[in-house]
């Protein structure tokens, strides 16, 4: 009994220690809400487990009080009750009544969420967004600013952003938790919907969220990420003009760097974009854009960013992300070739 | 079971086993092979959790973890949970209804022996090159996508056990409606027989999509269909809708059996009968009719619009009411009872709160746009695994102890009953818990591994170590299950000396003809009524006389077999295998020829005359 005791006390630390850490991390749970719609979905789930521990608690009640009062004692034989018409009508009609207060939120922000008539407007300022996910990457097309980037998506804060989703080869789920729930890219249609990212929650959060795909697609969905820069409008602006002032490929700095240049227009830039400019169609667009590959804060979405990261995953790609598309379309690399391709690729910056 | 082994000997006892067409023993067949999975499925689960136990763990590879969770889910589901609960099914139901079989003895056999193919042909896949590795729920693109053999195990495998199934159901619907006993109207039947009625009617409409999508799916990945293609004009949202179409209405299918357990086993350790009977058997057909009404909240990411998602939240939230019905008539029927707490009652017990639990998030999941949150996420995976663990598994533990004296005449150990439960109870809280919370902080499912710093670590090493409890309460059981019968000691009719049903008024194991003469029903809880008017059994509904039985037959076995062999030919067909296309003829000749001999040779069974039956009686044979 004394050992029992111990491990309840051990469990029950546990528990408490759990309940401390609390809400997850501000970039990535969906307890710390960074923007109108996680703050709407936060909302209903509040509201649905208020409703629903006030239901768990009476039923506790009752429990407890069977537990506590009618334990066999004896041999009698309790009376036979068949029912209660009363007390059935009450725990018909109040389930009801509590379904309908969690309802009319539901279908309203159902109808709020799915909003997107502003992007389909002519002459929308709106800013849209068009996701394409490949087998184990995001592709962000921004088709007003004729501009692609890949794996950090780079948004505006304390605005409405519009996207367009699909998928190029099987179905992903885009999701950022801490910025609102997520949707589909499917492989026949394009879903569309809105995000907002709110500004004081992004400085918090250190201006990144993490994204997530979340559905199941292939050996490598767990490593399936990428990163949301949330930045100002004004900060935003300077980035998508210094990328669009990126309209030919950027000439390496130093030796080593010209020695990576020289192996990338080799070997790599028949899938790899080093451009922002849209000019090919998407289905062309074979593997993430790379132009400005230097400001990215992860390697391959989940690797840190480092070239001795970047040299050990075009070093074995399988190793790190199983079943990608980019492992045996490259000759194998030397340490020196190895070297030089990561001097380059780090060098790769819109903004200075 | 161990009774025929003394006197047979192992080859005439197998030979019994694999040619009989009694539901007693179908249903210890199905218990042994339901078992057999839920061990296999288990594996995998703790396999899961080894992997998942520390971020960056290699303790399995990518493709592997896909390939187990899908095994994982797949196994539970179809080759576990379902035949567990067909177990009771067939060793209670026709029990229950005063019958001496099913209606249909031959076909009864046939549905378990295409059940046990098709699963031993799904599990094949292990050594054959790969298992399917696209989710339970192989959702079309990346099923299409996948390499290998492994989703062809799965669209065939599954096609096989579901013809198993679907007959399985239309046998019991047959048998509920045409073999009652005089005396037992609908009203009166117990609640263990409603559910396996309308469970079997939800089986007869959820299975053709299901056998729908996969003959689609079949066409695409072996004989070069497109329905699933994009690019050439298919759909794969197409196959999700056909997937949950069946998929809803199948979890239904497995909790409300579950139910049923559960309905028996309050009103005879609280020796008193079931609170609002008549709105328990509402609540029942309601559920399994709003069960096909439903199906899009599992797609409520997938973009079919404000519209659809609204009326589906609103209608899957309507399920709560009908389901909270249910809870509060549990809990009133034992309120005032007298309550003893035996093994089934513990689980029972637990079922309340654990239930209770998966239900309200259920709720939480209906409301759409908070679902987009949810979806997808461990938040989910907690969800179901309340709904399932807490609800169908629990209540097969409970059934198993309620009804082992029922099937094998003897009583599982009552202390080692209750280890398995508090361990497996704790376990099963202590894994799945805090699953909500890693959901809520942002971990999709079906993950083969997390990256440290995202704050999972914690959380997920106490998840595996509930799974290890899980895992010992479940050796406790087998122990008890392996001592129970080497020691087997008999029990008579009723040895819980509460029981109300008419399967308690016959003797343990009972007699292959069960009932020597049909009983007259009198009312709700039929023998329960008897005893309480001081009688020690019912009272017989006609004089003694002949009783016709079937014969046993190897037929089904060779049906079922032929489409096992079948299945292989078709699957290597793809590979320009010369032999396969010959292997799949002799298989469906197989098939057929046995269909062929089972229709000409006329097989108009055996009666026991009465002179043997009084007999018998003399010997006091009976109980």
């Amino acid at each position: 009994m004394k050992r029992l005791a111990k491990w309840r006390l051990i469990s029950l630390f546990g528990i408490l220690a759990l309940v401390l850490s609390g809400c997850g991390e501000p970039y990535l749970s969906t307890l710390k809400p960074a923007g109108e719609v996680a703050e709407t979905q936060y909302d209903l789930m509040k509201l649905s487990t208020l409703i629903m521990v006030g239901v768990i608690v009476i039923v506790a009640i009752i429990f407890v009080l069977i537990l506590v009062r009618f334990k066999r004692k004896d041999d009698r034989i309790p009376k036979q009750v068949e029912g209660s018409h009363k007390l059935e009508i009450i725990w018909t009609a109040v389930p009801i009544l509590l379904l309908l207060i969690l309802a009319v939120p539901t279908v309203a922000a159902t109808f709020k969420l799915a909003d997107v008539s502003p992007m389909d407007k002519k002459n929308s300022k709106a800013l849209v967004i068009n996701v394409r996910s490949h087998l184990y990457w995001w592709d962000f097309e921004y088709p007003g600013q004729k501009i692609v980037t890949s794996q950090d998506l780079v948004v505006p804060t304390d605005e409405k952003v519009y996207f367009n989703l699909k998928s190029t080869d099987v179905k992903h789920s885009f999701w950022i938790p801490a910025v609102g729930g997520k949707l589909d890219t499917n492989t026949e249609n394009v879903n569309k919907f809105w995000l907002e990212f709110d500004d004081k929650k992004s400085n918090e959060a250190g201006n990144l969220f993490y994204g997530k795909c979340a559905e199941l697609c292939g050996p490598s969905h767990a490593l399936m990420d990428f990163k949301v820069k949330a930045i100002s409008r004004d900060k935003f602006d300077a980035w998508i003009t210094a990328m669009q002032n990126v309209k030919e490929p950027q000439k390496a700095q130093g030796a080593v760097a010209a020695q990576g240049q020289e192996i990338f227009n080799q070997s790599c830039i028949g899938c790899h974009a080093v451009t922002p400019s849209n000019k090919m169609p998407e289905t062309a667009r074979l593997a993430p854009n790379l132009s400005n590959f230097g400001e990215r804060s992860r390697v391959a979405g989940v690797l840190d960013h480092n070239k001795k990261e970047l040299k050990n995953w075009i070093r074995n790609p399988e190793t790190y992300k199983p079943g990608n598309m980019m492992t045996g379309k490259y000759p194998e690399m030397s340490e020196e070739q190895l070297d030089a391709l990561a001097e380059y690729l780090m060098g790769l910056k819109a903004q200075e | 079971m161990s009774t025929y082994a003394q006197k047979k000997g192992f080859g005439a006892t197998l030979w019994d086993f694999l040619t009989t067409v009694d539901h007693k023993k179908i249903a210890i067949l199905y218990l042994i092979a339901g078992g057999f999975f839920f061990l296999v499925g288990g594996l995998e689960a703790v396999f899961i959790r080894i992997q998942l136990a520390v971020p960056n763990n290699d303790f399995v590879s990518a493709g592997l973890f896909n390939e187990i969770i899908t095994m994982h889910g797949t196994t539970m589901i179809f080759l576990a949970a379902m035949p567990l609960v067909f177990a009771f099914m067939n060793a209670v139901m026709p029990l229950q209804i005063g019958a001496r079989d099913v209606a249909f003895p031959f076909v009864n056999a046939l549905g378990f022996w295409l059940f046990f193919f098709g699963g031993i042909f799904l599990n094949l896949s292990w050594f054959l090159g790969g298992a399917p590795d696209a989710g339970w729920t192989s959702y079309a693109s990346l099923a299409l996508h996948s390499k290998g053999h492994g989703v062809d195990f799965y669209i065939l495998g599954l096609q096989i056990s579901g013809i198993g199934t679907l007959i399985g159901g239309i046998n019991f619907l047959v048998t509920i409606i045409n073999m009652r006993a005089p005396g037992m109207t609908y009203m009166r039947m117990p609640l263990f027989t409603w559910t396996t009625f309308v469970t079997s009617a939800l089986i007869l409409f959820a299975f053709p999509p299901l056998t729908v999508g996969l003959v689609l799916m079949m066409f695409d990945r072996l004989f070069g269909a497109n329905f699933f293609d994009p690019t050439l004009g298919g759909n794969t949202v197409i196959w999700e809708h056909l997937f949950w179409i069946f998929g809803h209405p199948e979890v239904y299918i497995l909790i409300l059996p579950a139910f049923g357990i559960f309905s028996e086993i309050f009103p005879i350790f609280s020796r008193k009968r079931l609170f609002g009977y008549s709105s328990m058997v509402f609540a029942t057909v309601l559920i399994g009719f709003l069960g096909f009404m439903v199906w899009a909240h599992h797609m409520f990411t997938t973009g079919l619009g404000p519209v659809a998602n609204a009326i589906f939240a609103v209608a899957t939230m309507a399920i709560g009411v009908p389901t909270g019905i249910k809870i509060f008539n549990w809990l009133l029927t034992m309120w005032g009872g007298s309550v003893k707490f035996t093994t089934p009652m513990h689980w029972a017990m637990a079922f309340i709160p654990s239930f209770l639990a998966g239900g309200v998030t259920g709720v939480m999941l209906a409301s759409a746009a908070a679902d987009y949150q949810y979806h997808d996420t461990y938040f989910v995976v907690a969800h179901f695994h309340y709904v399932i663990v807490g609800g169908v598994v629990f209540a097969v533990f409970a059934g198993t102890h309620l009804y082992w004296p029922k099937m094998f005449g003897t009583m599982l150990n009552e202390v080692l009953g209750k280890i398995t439960f508090w361990l497996f109870f704790i376990g099963f809280h202590l894994t799945f818990f805090i699953q909500h919370f890693l959901g809520l902080w942002g971990m999709p499912r079906r993950v083969f591994t997390y990256l440290p710093g995202q704050g999972f670590d914690a959380a997920n090493m106490v998840s595996s170590i509930g799974a290890a409890f899980m895992g010992l309460g479940v050796i406790v059981m087998l122990y008890n299950i392996i001592i129970t019968s080497v020691k087997n000691v008999k029990v008579g009719n009723d040895p819980w000396g509460d029981g109300r049903t008419l399967e308690w008024a016959i003797p343990s194991p009972p007699p292959f003809y069960n009932f020597k003469q049909l009983p007259l029903v009198r009312g709700l809880d039929a023998y329960w009524l008897e005893k309480m008017d001081g009688k020690k059994g019912m009272t017989p509904a006609e004089p003694l006389g002949d009783i016709h039985m079937p014969n046993s037959s190897f037929l089904p076995f060779m049906m079922a077999m032929g489409l096992f062999i079948a299945a292989f030919g078709a699957m290597y067909h793809v590979n320009d295998k010369a032999w396969a296309l010959p292997v799949m003829i002799i298989g469906l000749l197989v098939t057929f020829g046995s269909m062929f001999l089972r229709s000409v040779k006329d097989d108009h069974g055996f009666h026991i005359h009465k002179e043997d039956l009084m007999d018998e009686e003399d010997k006091g044979v009976k109980a």
